[in-house]
């Protein structure tokens, strides 16, 4: 499974986050935001059926996060790190290739 | 990792992501995905103004940044001030404004910034002829506050202050056209959109990055907190509300109306199919929901003729 | 440094802000009018008419919105400036503080004027003085002369501790009424106040930021601090470039409090702006009649002179001090910051204040000359007879 775009600034953003405090609460560092796993907010999960998927890439379009996106041959990665289990993706989906299902932790 | 490049030509939409993920928007949350549009639209030279609103959080509390551009926050009704302030400056230092390789100046407001509290400031904004974007991402109540009316708030709907109870203490006024007043300024492009449809949000984005002047996009962003609606159906109640002519898409360029979307030679879908999926509704009455259905068939039969007579 | 040749025009108090918006080479006005502003900007409308100011002028729909422009032009790396009065400068209330806690160096010029109701539109400094705690830095003029200097001095000092500005001048008795002013040669301004280096600059992309993010319990402290910090800072870059423009243009503001005989006085008159040059009129009338008296003029109230003001307060047995504004509930705010500050210190002169100049009322060399016998009566007594004088109250 391909790696998550944002992951490659974590390590960055824990270093320089707390580094100064800017005059006007100015933050330098965009993208920031990884740092914080909002995969943590689930209880749904989005169960992903790549046989069916006819890479319409509507699940991709439509999630806010963004936690969806394509690999090489543009089926889409759900990176569970950021996920926040809405549904909208297994909803929109026209071909029923994502369904949301009860996480078990 | 980026999209693939053969990816990315079957794309509907660019392919560049300005808009990170780990943000506190609500599960579901349209607005955050319409910022997502927004930058994807305009890439990383864009100066943002984001007044007092869901999207100041959902930016990023100190010290994180959702956005990969920079982000001026600023004071709830000052947004249309800001855009014209910054404006001025890009071009009394000789850096070019809108335009293929122009900095893109957008004003990213709620509802409430716009419709009440920031009305002064957007009238001047449309009226001194800035050349910016002026974006306003409708839920259609106060959500950072905690779901209270606003002008924008559709007749009939529950929010914490018009909470309904034995009093039948809804929300009895209409939904305020805040594009119409958009349009009396007769700015060079005004636009409605919604997030369920990006590839024309986007389209009317980049639109309004080449028209020069000020440009008003009016985005319906649905909130399923505040609209007590299931997470998973944010883009299909935005997607109902355009085909119940509810929140009909249509442009406003150069002083004639160009209607998008419902196709008007159609009947609309009736108003229950939009509002039996979002909890704000269930208090309404059978008059309620035909109070509704009335006043969105009068305005869309207004926009029809004035798309056949300015068209 | 090229020899300075002042070029010596007759101007109003408005006018001679509105030369030195033009010679401080501002990029972005964003005003609302106001009487006794508007002629600042109609001037500044004009060199943009006839060509010889190139200034991006806003024309906004209110003075919220004028100082909202202010901070999103600064914000982008412009040099910004406004100018308003009583009413106007409340209703941006909420923005000044804006400006401060978004560190931008706007120059803003309030005309002080009373504020309603009732309706008026004569000097009176209870406007200004209410937005002491914006952290603005606030410097009052007391001739148009000092109008002048005080906006490009303000714009120097500013942009340097990234802390915003106000140049005070009185409504009408210096906005409307002319006098000679000094101007300094576009060239030698260009020396001393050179291109604005902007702390942050919205339209610099290589490295996308956001400015003014929520700041939690754990952090919002330190963001203050910072604030204080450079407004304590800005003391002393105050005295070196009040020295630097004596040095270069002859007129010297390395002083925070303007002094007057205070080593040879028994007491002094202290206040702030226009009412001083009456009050200076009065001092020379009342030595040639032998009495020991001198003045403190506080040009900076923000920072506030602390050391400075102990230092007169160690050499002198009374002050009155004349307050042009009031702080209902409480006393005249000049006095009341002035005891505040004495009051860690060993110095203790007889400290008395007296409300002049309400709404516009005159206070004239008479009015001041009367006081002096007042203030000589109750020095001899050695106590107060009440701490509080409301001076011209008739009924």
């Amino acid at each position: 499974m391909a790696e998550s775009p944002f992951k490659a600034d974590i390590e960055r953003v824990q270093k320089e986050y707390s580094e100064k405090m800017t005059p006007g609460a100015i933050v330098y560092i965009p993208g920031s935001s990884v740092i914080n796993k909002t995969g943590s907010w689930r209880v749904f999960m989005p169960e992903f059926n790549r046989e069916k998927c006819t890479r319409c890439y509507l699940c991709y379009i439509y999630c806010p996060e963004p936690a969806i996106y394509l690999d090489e041959e543009g089926y889409p990665v759900f990176d569970y790190d950021y996920c926040k289990g809405c549904g909208i993706c297994a909803n929109e989906c026209p071909v029923g290739a994502i369904t949301m299902v009860r996480e078990a932790k | 990792m980026e999209i693939p490049e053969n990816v990315k030509k079957r794309l509907s939409i660019p392919a560049e992501e300005h808009f990170f993920a780990g943000h506190t928007a609500c599960q579901g949350c349209g607005a955050a995905l319409g910022l997502r549009y927004v930058l994807k639209a305009y890439g990383r030279r864009t100066i943002v103004v984001i007044p007092a609103c869901c999207s100041t959080i959902i930016a990023g509390a100190w010290p994180y940044n959702t956005l990969d551009a920079n982000l001026f926050h600023t004071a709830f009704e000052t947004t249309g001030a800001v855009l014209g302030g910054i404006e001025a400056a890009l071009k009394a230092r000789g850096i070019k404004v809108k335009g293929e390789d122009g900095v893109m100046v957008v004003g990213w407001a709620g509802d409430g910034g716009t419709a009440d509290i920031g009305l002064q400031a957007l009238s001047g904004f449309l009226e001194r002829g800035h050349d910016a974007v002026y974006i306003m991402y409708d839920n259609e109540a106060y959500m950072n506050t905690g779901i209270q009316r606003s002008s924008s708030t559709p007749y009939g709907a529950w929010t914490t202050n018009t909470p309904g109870g034995k009093k039948h203490f809804l929300e009895k006024r209409h939904k305020k056209k805040v594009i119409d007043i958009v349009i009396a300024h007769n700015p060079p492009y005004a636009a409605t959109a919604s997030v369920a449809y990006p590839e024309d949000f986007i389209r009317k984005l980049k639109k309004a990055q080449k028209i020069p002047g000020p440009s008003f996009i009016q985005l319906f962003s649905p909130c399923p907190t505040g609209w007590r609606a299931p997470t998973d159906k944010s883009i299909e109640i935005a997607r109902l509300a355009v085909q119940t002519a509810y929140f009909p898409l249509f442009e406003y360029e150069n002083g004639k109306y160009k209607i998008n979307m419902p196709n008007p030679k159609k009947e609309p879908k009736p108003i229950e199919e939009f509002l039996k999926l979002q909890g704000r509704f269930k208090y309404m009455t059978k008059e309620d929901i035909e109070n509704l259905q009335n006043w969105v068939l009068r305005e869309w039969e207004k926009l029809k003729k004035l798309a056949e007579v300015f068209g | 440094m090229a020899e300075y040749k002042p070029i010596r025009k007759v101007v109003s108090g408005n006018y001679a802000a509105a030369y030195a918006v033009k010679h401080a080479r501002v990029q972005v006005v964003a005003a609302y009018p106001i009487t006794p502003q508007t002629s600042i900007i109609e001037k500044v409308a004009e060199f943009i008419a006839n060509g010889e100011a190139d200034i991006q002028y806003v024309p906004v729909e209110s003075e919220h919105s004028a100082m909202a422009a202010c901070i999103g032009a600064s914000a982008a790396g412009a040099r910004a400036f406004t100018a308003t009065s009583a009413q106007g400068l409340a209703l941006m209330h909420e923005m000044l503080h804006w400006a401060s806690g978004a560190r931008l160096p706007i120059v803003m010029v309030n005309v002080n004027r009373a504020m309603a109701p009732p309706w008026s539109v004569w000097d009176d400094q209870t406007d200004s003085l209410a937005q002491r705690d914006t952290g603005w830095m606030q410097f009052y003029a007391e001739n148009n002369q000092e109008v002048y200097d005080g906006v490009l001095m303000a714009f120097k000092i500013a942009e340097t501790v990234n802390v915003p500005a106000m140049v005070i001048e009185s409504a009408f008795i210096l906005s409307h009424t002319y006098d000679v002013v000094e101007m300094i040669p576009q060239e030698l301004v260009d020396e001393f106040l050179p291109p604005r280096k902007p702390l942050y600059d919205l339209a610099d992309f290589s490295r996308p930021f956001s400015v003014g993010a929520l700041g939690t319990p754990a952090d919002y402290y330190e963001f203050r601090y910072k604030i204080a910090k450079a407004m304590e800072d800005a003391k002393e870059v105050i005295k070196d470039v009040g020295k630097e423009f004596g040095e270069r243009f002859g007129r010297d503001y390395s002083d925070m409090i303007e002094k007057g005989y205070v080593d040879d006085a028994d007491f002094i008159f202290m206040g702030m702006g226009s009412l001083m040059g009456t009050v200076k009129e009065a001092v020379d009338l009342l030595r040639k009649e032998g009495y020991k008296v001198g003045y403190a003029k506080v040009r900076w109230f923000r920072p506030f002179p602390k050391e400075e003001l102990k230092e007169i307060a160690e050499s002198v047995k009374g002050i009155a001090v004349l307050d042009r504004n009031f702080s209902f509930g409480q006393e005249g705010i000049l006095f009341n910051e002035a005891k505040g500050v004495l009051y860690n210190t060993s110095a203790r002169p007889i400290i008395k204040n007296y409300i002049v100049g309400l709404g516009g009322r005159d206070f004239t060399v008479k009015d001041a000359k009367a006081i002096a016998e007042d203030m000589k009566k109750i020095i001899e007594a050695g106590k107060l007879d009440r701490e509080v004088e409301w001076y011209h109250l008739k009924r």
